[in-house]
């Protein structure tokens, strides 16, 4: 018999809980990204567990198009942390509280 | 209680869920720790290799294959790409606290997500219709059964994936392209390259 799906619940959260004190606690904006991918993995994780649980395609699906817009999203991020360090040196994300409207 | 049906798993699924879940959470806790951040990337590698491994355990042998191309063949190469080509491989210097207490908060904040997750994870979950759009346990494939889902079911949603990808593309050459036209006219005097590359952009708009 296979691991019950609760488990795979528990890892989700640990590392969803990894994520999202990562975005909380580092300054880099690089590995805040990271963090967030992290967390997408997670829910990716959860969906898949319950889409085994429920015998249901659907979850896969999620996951499939999770994976899209994760890809879609860290292009655009990543574009918009080099435009930031064209401008001025440093990765942290407490530069940009310097622009004016 | 969970642990009961952890003790009636067979040896292998349990050794493959433990060795992957230690590799994801070992990963995850490099990722948020490691001060460098190509040491973080590469944690990176490590957590979605594990979550590819648990694909493979639940049956979602396709993602698990796409995980690995998008997420470690692209997403995170893209991440050391953009780490190499902005020289930030250096490390962290902004450790204090933007805000007085942030770390205890943010820590505090994390073991109440924890909690709930896990109340929520633990709890009666299974409450939800099954099989609302196909059953996974029919005699196809993996990759069968989701191609039928994506381009039945799900065609729309599809659709629109491929806009959105597009837009995205857009947006990253709108962001990466350079508006200094003004500098590199007047370098273009003396520089060939700077002066092909201001004219190409002011003939291209």
């Amino acid at each position: 018999m296979t691991i019950d799906g609760a488990w795979y619940l528990t890892l989700a959260a640990v590392l969803f809980t990894f994520g999202a004190v990562g975005v909380l606690v580092r300054r880099n904006v690089l590995v805040m990204f990271m963090c967030i991918e992290l967390m997408l993995n997670a829910a990716n994780l959860t969906f898949i567990t319950f889409s085994r649980e429920l015998n249901d395609i659907g979850g896969q699906v999620a996951v499939f198009f999770v994976l899209v817009v994760a890809a879609a999203e860290v292009v655009v991020g990543l574009g918009i942390v080099v435009a930031i360090f064209r401008r001025r040196v440093g990765a942290t994300a407490d530069d940009p509280h310097e622009l004016r409207g | 209680m969970p642990g009961s049906v952890l003790a009636t798993a067979t040896l292998p699924d349990l050794a493959t869920f433990l060795i992957a879940g230690a590799i994801c959470v070992a990963g995850a806790a490099g990722v948020v720790f490691g001060r460098n951040p190509v040491h973080a990337a590469l944690s990176l590698v490590l957590t979605l290799f594990g979550v590819a491994v648990l694909f493979v355990e639940e049956n979602a042998q396709f993602l698990a294959a796409v995980q690995i191309i998008v997420y470690t063949g692209a997403i995170v190469v893209l991440f050391l790409f953009v780490i190499m080509l902005l020289g930030v491989d250096r490390t962290e210097k902004a450790l204090a606290d933007q805000f007085r207490g942030q770390r205890v908060v943010a820590l505090g904040l994390g073991a109440l997500v924890l909690a709930e997750v896990l109340l929520l994870g633990t709890g009666h979950w299974t409450t939800g219709a099954h099989a609302a759009t196909g059953a996974l346990n029919r005699p196809l494939s993996n990759v069968a059964q989701l191609g039928r889902a994506i381009f039945t079911t799900y065609l729309l949603p599809f659709e629109i994936t491929s806009a959105l990808l597009v837009v995205a593309v857009v947006a990253a050459v709108v962001l990466a392209r350079r508006f200094d036209r003004g500098v590199a006219d007047e370098a273009g005097a003396g520089d060939p390259a700077a002066d092909a590359a201001g004219r190409t952009e002011v003939t291209g708009r």
